[in-house]
């Protein structure tokens, strides 16, 4: 049913975001770079200190595999809601978008894709600053950068939904306090999950970015990840169900 | 039938309530079509409905031939929309602006690259293709709107109230270029709730109100047909007596509001004399116009 109503055309506004984003490149790089790159410094040199390895590898490196998972699921839902937002509802740029032979479907595609994009450069630009500081060399690492994309397909999936319903920015705030940052400190990112209580374990075990972790961090160690299919299409589900969605929550918000 | 606009028994209901209450319309190639109505008349639902962003619960639309809104798509192709607010794109330049519209099109961007200065011209931003958006006036903003519809080289452009909220110069530099549209054989459906905007633009105009057609035709043809020829505004300290006396006998059809009374006539002379016994009221003789019957038809009181 879908295709029926997509057309080649939301190449053209994926396109158009990624003009407004090559104009501020620059200083988009530099966020995506920077952020990243204090916090592995910052807590990667003081935990280094205390914890010299961490399941067998160097605090910094298990820190990186993490991080770079982390850096990847925030670049996809800043994109997907603040700017989003922006997008649809401040800006209004989708009402002028889809006055033109564009419809609803290929807006959102256009935006979906577009924030798993962001994710892919900035986990692209996350991977190259670890390889510049001399965490890994293993070729496995290519594979991170397809997996930033499933990433942010996942997140913005998601995402999307929760900037189909929002009525301001402020909304978002819930999003990223009682959603994202509890993934960042019961995922796997700073510390292995292994020592959690059982319960905390099991709730872990059910967020996209455990799954994310699960196969980011053996690639980004030069290991080849266990059931890597199975996380993948835990990461596809959550984007997918996210998707379908908020493209039905913004039929009904947009074209009531 | 010409087949650019074609629209009949239009319902739109939401939550219960109907705001657009059966509409039939049908637009022949160049001419320029008004809808006028009061806010919340359901002129921008029906505009929506018409362009396929919003599926009529019932009644049927044919856009440029293509039914609307199962084939709305199609049918956009050829169309140009001038929305009621701006919305160009912060993010680019005034020629950018123009480019990226024209990929939502499938124009090849050398395309639209030739066809950018007369683009620009025609907006009278000649000078400012490279300028922010931000820093454009509202009149240049709108005309820019304008240009953006046009990329396409649309057949039929809808605008909503493409002149609300520009000064007198910006509005008469509108008005301009939408006569040239029209002498090329554009087909124009516009929304305004300036009567003086729809007399001087529209071949043909529908009056709506709570989502109902209230009259339809030329807008000359329109005021003969409803109103007496004539109006006589009287105003000053006083006017209720003098409206209780004589405006009534005098006119074939009189209402006092506030502080003014419309005498609406077929010969104004009565009226006139009667007033010179009258040296405190002023009065203004006019023909009758757009918005005389504008007010008969949809009544005088406030709609916000």
């Amino acid at each position: 049913m879908i295709a029926t109503v997509l057309s080649g055309r939301w190449v053209a506004v994926w396109r158009r975001n990624y003009l407004v984003w090559r104009k501020l490149a620059a200083a988009s790089i530099a966020g995506n770079i920077i952020d990243p790159l204090f916090y592995l410094l910052g807590f990667g040199m003081g935990f280094a200190t205390m914890i010299p390895e961490v399941e067998g590898v160097k605090y910094m490196a298990f820190l990186a595999g993490g991080t770079i998972c982390y850096t990847t699921m925030l670049a996809s839902s800043f994109e997907a809601l603040y700017s989003g937002f922006a997008r649809m509802h401040v800006q209004r740029t989708w009402e002028g978008i889809m006055n033109a032979p564009v419809s609803l479907e290929d807006v959102v595609l256009a935006e979906w894709v577009w924030a798993a994009s962001k994710s892919l450069l900035s986990g692209t630009a996350i991977l190259l600053v670890a390889i510049a500081l001399g965490l890994s060399q293993s070729w496995t690492m290519v594979f991170i950068v397809p997996l930033a994309f499933l990433i942010g397909l996942s997140f913005a999936g998601m995402g999307l939904v929760m900037t189909a319903i929002a009525k301001s920015y402020d909304f978002f705030t819930y999003w990223f306090t009682l959603v994202l940052t509890p993934q960042m400190l019961l995922c796997g990112v700073f510390f292995p999950t292994s020592g959690l209580p059982a319960w905390v374990q099991a709730v872990a075990s059910a967020l996209p970015l455990t799954h994310a972790i699960a196969i980011g961090r053996p690639l980004f160690l030069g290991v080849w990840p266990e059931s890597a299919l199975l996380h993948a299409g835990v990461l596809a589900a959550y984007g997918l169900a996210g998707f379908w969605i908020a493209l039905t929550l913004l039929r009904r918000r947009l074209l009531a | 039938m010409d087949g650019v606009l074609d629209a009949k028994g239009v319902r739109k209901s939401y939550d219960g309530r109907e705001v657009v209450a059966g509409i039939d319309l049908a637009l022949a190639k160049g001419e320029c079509f008004g809808l006028l109505g009061p806010n919340g008349a359901g002129k921008t639902t029906t505009l929506r409905m018409l362009l396929g962003l919003t599926a009529p619960d019932a009644g049927t639309i044919s856009l440029l031939g293509h039914p609307v809104p199962q084939a709305a798509r199609e049918g956009r192709i050829r169309v140009g929309v001038v929305p009621q607010v701006d919305n160009l794109d912060p993010d680019f330049t005034v020629s950018e602006n123009l480019l990226v519209y024209g990929r939502y099109f499938g124009i090849p961007e050398r395309e639209v690259a030739a066809r950018l200065p007369r683009l620009l011209e025609f907006a009278a931003l000649e000078t400012r293709g490279s300028s922010r958006i931000q820093s454009l006036s509202g009149g240049m903003k709108r005309r820019l709107v304008l240009a953006r519809a046009l990329v396409n080289d649309p057949e039929l452009i809808f605008l909503d109230e493409p002149t609300t909220g520009l000064d007198p110069q910006a509005r008469h530099l509108m008005w301009e270029r939408l006569r040239l549209l029209l002498r090329q054989g554009k087909t124009i459906l516009l929304t305004t709730h300036f009567m003086d905007e729809a007399e001087r633009l529209c071949d043909r105009l529908a009056i709506i109100d709570h989502g109902r057609m209230l009259a339809q035709g030329a807008p000359h043809a329109l005021i003969a047909e409803h109103i007496e020829p004539e109006v006589v505004e009287v105003y000053g300290e006083g006017v209720e007596d003098w409206y209780g006396s004589h405006a009534k006998a005098l006119s074939a059809r009189a209402e006092l509001h506030g502080e003014t009374a419309f005498c609406y006539v077929r010969g104004a002379e009565p009226v006139v004399a009667s007033l010179k016994t009258f040296p405190a009221l002023r009065f203004l003789h006019r023909p009758a116009n757009l918005e005389d019957l504008f007010l008969k038809l949809t009544g005088r009181e406030m709609r916000e």
